[in-house]
């Protein structure tokens, strides 16, 4: 067995420990009321050790394919949004020992879950290093930008909790059906994971030619059925979907079918819950919140935030600064995943003020943090993949 | 108690002047960025000292005292070729009175220079910046850029783009010492 | 002015939510509720007390930290929209015109308009630098305006409270004095033992850590500052340089903005990983994606003009260094720094040719044709030469029946020639271009065959010198002190009085982290015997919930 393949692994045998591990959070904190704590906290407690026996087997991932590159596997798509997975366990942990919340695991572990496949959607072979990122800079800025954005997401974990508790579900209302769009969207990128998974495993294949905006003839392989078809194109594999809609050279076909896929995959997915559970998904988890305490909910959101804001700072503004100023020869230049990351401190910035001097507590607050989370992947997947720029290694 | 409040009445005016002219300040100068010349009219002409095409070395100083009309221009330039032999003609009539041209070639061939200069009869002095050191210096950027130099040194005149026979004229009567 | 008297007989601001002295609730919304508000120690923002003129209007505006918040969301959204489409800076094209058609062309109608609007330029516009200095003026004031009382009433701040500050406190116990005197003295030395500074008066005692940390969202306001002060500066002349320059392999040129500095450039270097070199787990990659570049890199040389020399006096440049410029590694001197950004590969250098024979093939010899420095006369020997009569480097066709050439480039180079060989004394006129000969006085028998031609690769190179970035670098660690300290450090305090009737009272206050101060007073709280404390704001919630009704 190569290096490599050991890596890999090591990558799924962590990916089976969280899952293991959320499991046991869902029994902790579904233990019945009067015998609570003794059941809490042997249930709560194995499923701390899978955590940390799969963090650590996730470590080891990161650790050997960092030795079998020769760089810190943070120079990819895949390789960045892992290891962000992985600090989210990481970070998880570290809560879970401050405060001994099990709850907060059968939030936060699904949530890794979920960033950890999507990754795998990815290209997922060690790709060499371009001459933009040959730097030790690269170790330093990204590990530590993810860092701060894991701890940062634990936040928007605590405040969804907090929302889960505290919207009143019974009745129509905007929480309501604000925090039932969230749970959507946490599905709609299982969606993702289930189309592109099928269609690989199916081995799709279907190649055009196509005209782009700059009138260049080009060509395109789509690893999915083509609902939309790129700007004049052209057949060239027999026996395959023939695109619904021809897009404009501007949009990127190929991409928009992909997120089509997801949205059909995930509405698909999220339908059957319905059906199956017979109510919403935030009501199906209401009751594993029904224990969360909201005033410690709401210390941890606020505590995530005011230890992941440094790191934020340092890694996504100060470093990244220090490495443009590097390779680019300036420190700043409204690159979209710069004005992204700046839009994201920002972001932070107001929360702690309207929560220190405008008194934004509670509910409120963990709304915020659920928001700041959805900037943060905003910025790691769309920014990516929609608003091309210099960051767009993947 | 009223003395404080005249205090604290100045401390804020003063504070809120200083931060509004800086801003102020920077984004006027932001927005006029591109505009802004390194070398400016009334400016000391920078000194340099180039090598023509007989071999000979010129420097701007040395021609202290005589106006000097710099044109930087390339061989395939249209513009240029259009007022070069113009120059010729306005520089016959101005060399005797102080008048000197230097025509600063940038970075071309000797045997491209040559040739043109011998196709267009052309009697001033051309140099050839072969390093763009000078064209560097003057800040030059669209071909021909013409500068005018008085007696003293001092520019009179940037002329960006091509000139007809009349502007050389105006412009060679211009700097010519009184 | 209307100052306010407390009953303690201390004289407040107008503003002031709790006495300076003893903590006694001043205003009718403090009096009524609960828990204190404990921001900014109940002391009154300096703006809250005067209103008059329009210059305290002004600075009351940018003291709020609503319009703070507000100038912050605004910058949010503008950013945002600005990530819609690319910049103009990351637009192939530099006229104004050029970039209009850009937008419309590739983006249709909503890039025309888009750009019309002058959102392709949205970071570089007034409005946009405008909010960014309404920002900077809100942290210089609101950050002024709050630190200020912030400190005195700290510094001040009195051992003994009054009872109705401590019962408003979120952690509050009241109870019997089990342990007498001792309480106090347990305690103490608990609290010391858990790094807390403590204070006696009789019958009342203050423990407090972590006092600095409250300075830290004003030190990070500071750094902010200070950061903006920088880019403030750069638009100042001479602060900040940025060129670019196109050189050539074998070319010197003069160092744009740099006076007196030189580039040699010796080569250009593109690498890229090939699948037997380069270490095999990258194999797979560069099959899938086809080449990956690994490297792209300038030799040069960097010359120094003597002291006093003149532009354009090149004869005797002094070297400073040989170096390579690669991505991420820069050349730096004397505070510039030389950027490797761009290239083009193989431009024309030099073009070989024979000259033979048209109907026998023969041929009577070879002459290269420097492209950059073309010679008038290229001597074969054996009595044949050939004359340059014209070299157009970029030829672009003819007119009045004289060629043309559109740049100084050898992108399309031709020349005029005149052949002289033995038989042909008189000499023979050719033009010869690539891939077209044109014999414009008759048919020639001698031609110019074109064997091969050498390449040379072009460097784009940015100059930048920035005299700004020690400023930004101060501001940036300025800052992150600042943010460090209030983020990891906690500013606790735990109040103990014993009332007149004998009873003891404990109170304990903290600007972040509850659970932490909480386990510290659980600690003292049982060796000293204290009252067990509770925590008023978790009631508070359990009551709000009782009542149906939201924390919101």
């Amino acid at each position: 067995m190569t290096l490599v393949s050991i890596s890999g692994n090591l990558l799924f045998i962590a990916f089976i420990c969280y899952l293991i591990a959320t499991f046991f959070f869902g029994g902790a904190v579904r233990g019945s009321k009067t015998e609570t704590s003794k059941f809490e906290k042997k249930w709560g407690r194995i499923g701390i050790v899978i955590t940390v026996a799969g963090f650590i087997s996730n470590l080891a991932y990161f650790i050997t394919r960092w030795i079998a590159a020769g760089h810190a596997p943070v120079s990819n798509l895949f390789e960045f949004t892992t290891a962000f997975g992985m600090m989210l366990v990481g970070s998880f942990i570290l809560i879970y020992f401050i405060y001994k919340t099990p709850l907060i695991g059968l939030f936060a572990l699904p949530m890794a879950i979920i960033i950890i496949a999507y990754a795998s959607m990815f290209p997922r072979e060690i790709t060499p290093l371009i001459p933009a990122l040959k730097s030790y800079w690269l170790t330093i800025h990204v590990i530590t930008a993810a860092l701060g954005e894991s701890i940062l997401a634990i936040s928007a974990v605590a405040g969804l909790i907090y929302l889960l508790k505290n919207v009143d579900l019974t009745k129509k209302s905007k929480q309501r059906f604000w925090l039932e769009i969230v749970m959507y969207t946490l599905v709609l990128t299982v969606g993702f994971v289930a189309s592109t998974t099928t269609y690989k495993v199916m081995d799709y294949e279907a190649t055009f030619s196509y005209v782009d905006k700059e009138q260049k003839a080009k060509e395109i392989t789509y690893n999915a059925p083509a609902i939309f078809g790129m700007n004049e194109y052209k057949v060239l594999s027999s026996d395959k979907m023939i695109p619904l809609v021809e897009t404009p050279a501007i949009v990127n076909a190929k991409k928009l079918t992909t997120v089509t896929w997801s949205l059909i995959f995930g509405t698909i997915i999220y339908g059957l819950l319905r059906l199956i559970l017979r109510k919403s998904l935030s009501a199906f988890l209401q009751p594993f919140t029904r224990k969360a305490n909201l005033q410690l909910m709401d210390e941890i959101g606020y505590r995530a935030v005011s230890i992941g804001f440094p790191v934020f700072t340092l890694g996504a503004l100060i470093f990244a600064m220090i490495w443009a100023q590097e390779a680019w020869s300036r420190f700043w230049g409204w690159d979209p995943k710069e004005v992204w990351a700046l839009i994201t401190w920002l972001f932070y910035a107001a929360f702690l003020h309207l929560r220190l001097s405008r008194g934004w507590h509670g509910e409120k607050s963990a709304w915020l943090a659920v928001i700041g989370f959805i900037i943060i992947m905003f910025n790691l997947i769309a920014v990516n993949l929609i608003i091309a720029g210099l960051h767009s290694y993947a | 108690m009223a003395q404080t409040k005249r205090n604290r009445f100045f401390m804020r005016t003063f504070i809120l002047i200083v931060l509004v002219f800086a801003i102020v300040y920077t984004i006027f100068t932001n927005a006029t960025k591109d505009k802004i010349e390194v070398l400016g009219i009334g400016d000391q002409a920078p000194d340099f000292t180039l090598v023509d095409l007989n071999g000979e070395q010129h420097r701007l100083s040395d021609y202290q005292g005589q106006g000097v009309f710099i044109n930087f221009w390339g061989t395939w330039c249209k513009p240029c070729a259009k007022e070069m032999p113009a120059m010729n003609r306005q520089y016959e009539v101005y060399k005797e009175q102080g008048v000197q041209i230097l025509a600063v070639n940038i970075a071309q061939s000797d045997f491209e220079v040559n040739r043109f200069a011998k196709q267009y009869g052309l009697d001033f002095p051309i140099v050839i910046d072969k390093t763009k050191s000078v064209m560097e210096a003057y800040n030059i950027d669209p071909l021909p850029t013409t500068l005018l130099i008085n007696q003293e040194g001092k520019i009179e005149q940037i002329v960006r783009g091509g000139m007809t026979e009349k502007d050389i004229s105006q412009f060679m009567e211009q700097i010519r010492p009184k | 002015m209307n100052n306010i008297i407390c009953a303690c007989g201390h004289e407040n601001p107008e503003g002031t939510v709790l006495c300076g002295n003893c903590g006694r609730p001043l205003t009718e919304e403090a009096e009524n509720s609960k828990l204190v508000d404990m921001r900014y120690e109940g002391s009154a923002r300096r703006s809250q007390t005067y209103n008059k003129t329009i210059i305290d209007k002004i600075w009351n505006f940018f003291s709020s930290v609503k319009v703070g918040i507000t100038i912050i969301l605004m910058i949010i959204v503008a950013a945002a929209i600005g990530t819609i489409l690319p910049q103009v800076l990351y637009v192939p094209a530099t006229t104004e015109a050029d970039i209009a058609a850009y937008y419309e062309r590739v983006y249709g109608t909503f890039g025309k308009i888009y750009n019309d609007l002058g959102l392709s330029d949205l970071f570089g516009s007034w409005w946009f630098q405008t909010l960014i200095g309404m920002l900077g003026i809100s942290l210089v004031i609101a950050s002024l305006d709050r630190v200020i009382p912030l400190y005195k009433s700290l510094k001040k701040q009195r051992i003994k409270r009054h009872e109705s500050f401590m019962k408003r406190q979120r952690i509050f116990a009241t109870g019997e004095d089990i342990l007498g005197e001792d309480s106090f003295n347990i305690s103490e030395r608990k609290l010391k033992e858990l790094r807390y500074k403590v204070k006696r008066e009789d019958g009342a005692l203050l423990a407090e850590k972590g006092r600095f940390s409250r300075w830290g969202p004003y030190v990070n306001h500071i750094g902010l500052i200070i950061f903006l002060f920088g880019v403030m500066l750069r638009a100042l002349p001479g602060f900040y340089v940025d060129e670019t320059m196109w050189i050539r392999e074998g070319e010197t040129r003069a160092i744009p903005e740099a006076p007196g500095y030189y580039l040699e450039s010796k080569e250009f270097i593109l690498e890229t990983y090939e699948n037997n070199q380069s270490n095999e787990v990258f194999s797979e990659a560069i099959d899938r994606v086809g080449t990956i570049v690994s490297n792209y890199q300038t030799n040069v040389v960097l010359f120094k003009n003597q002291e006093n020399a003149l532009p354009g006096q090149i004869d005797n440049l002094q070297q400073v260094k040989e170096s390579s410029i690669q991505v991420n590694k820069p050349l730096k001197f004397d505070g510039y720094s030389v950027f490797q950004m761009d290239f083009r590969l193989n431009e024309l250098k030099t073009m070989h040719f024979n000259l033979s024979n048209k109907s026998t093939g023969e041929t009577l010899g070879a002459l290269a044709i420097d492209l950059v420095n073309p010679e008038p006369l290229y001597d074969l020997g054996n009595g044949s030469s050939v004359e340059l009569k014209g070299y157009y480097p970029d030829f672009s066709g003819f007119e009045n029946g004289e060629p043309q050439t559109k740049s100084p480039v050898p992108n399309n180079p031709a020349f005029l020639v005149k052949m002289y060989t033995p038989n042909t004394p008189e000499g023979e006129t050719s033009f010869v271009a690539i891939k077209q000969t044109v014999e414009p006085l008759g048919v020639n028998a001698y031609k110019l065959e074109f064997q091969n031609v050498e390449t040379r690769d072009v460097s784009g190179l940015t100059i930048r010198k920035d005299e700004s970035l020690w400023v930004l670098a101060i501001g940036g660690l300025i800052f992150m002190i600042g943010v460090a300290q209030g983020s990891y450090w906690n500013h606790r305090r735990i109040w103990l009085h014993k009332t007149n009737d004998g009873r003891l009272i404990v109170a304990a206050h903290t600007n972040k982290n509850w659970f932490g101060v909480k386990k510290e007073l659980d600690i003292v709280t049982e060796v000293a015997h204290l009252p067990q404390y509770i925590d008023q704001h978790d009631l508070e919630s359990e009551e709000f919930k009782k009542d149906g009704e939201k924390s919101s």
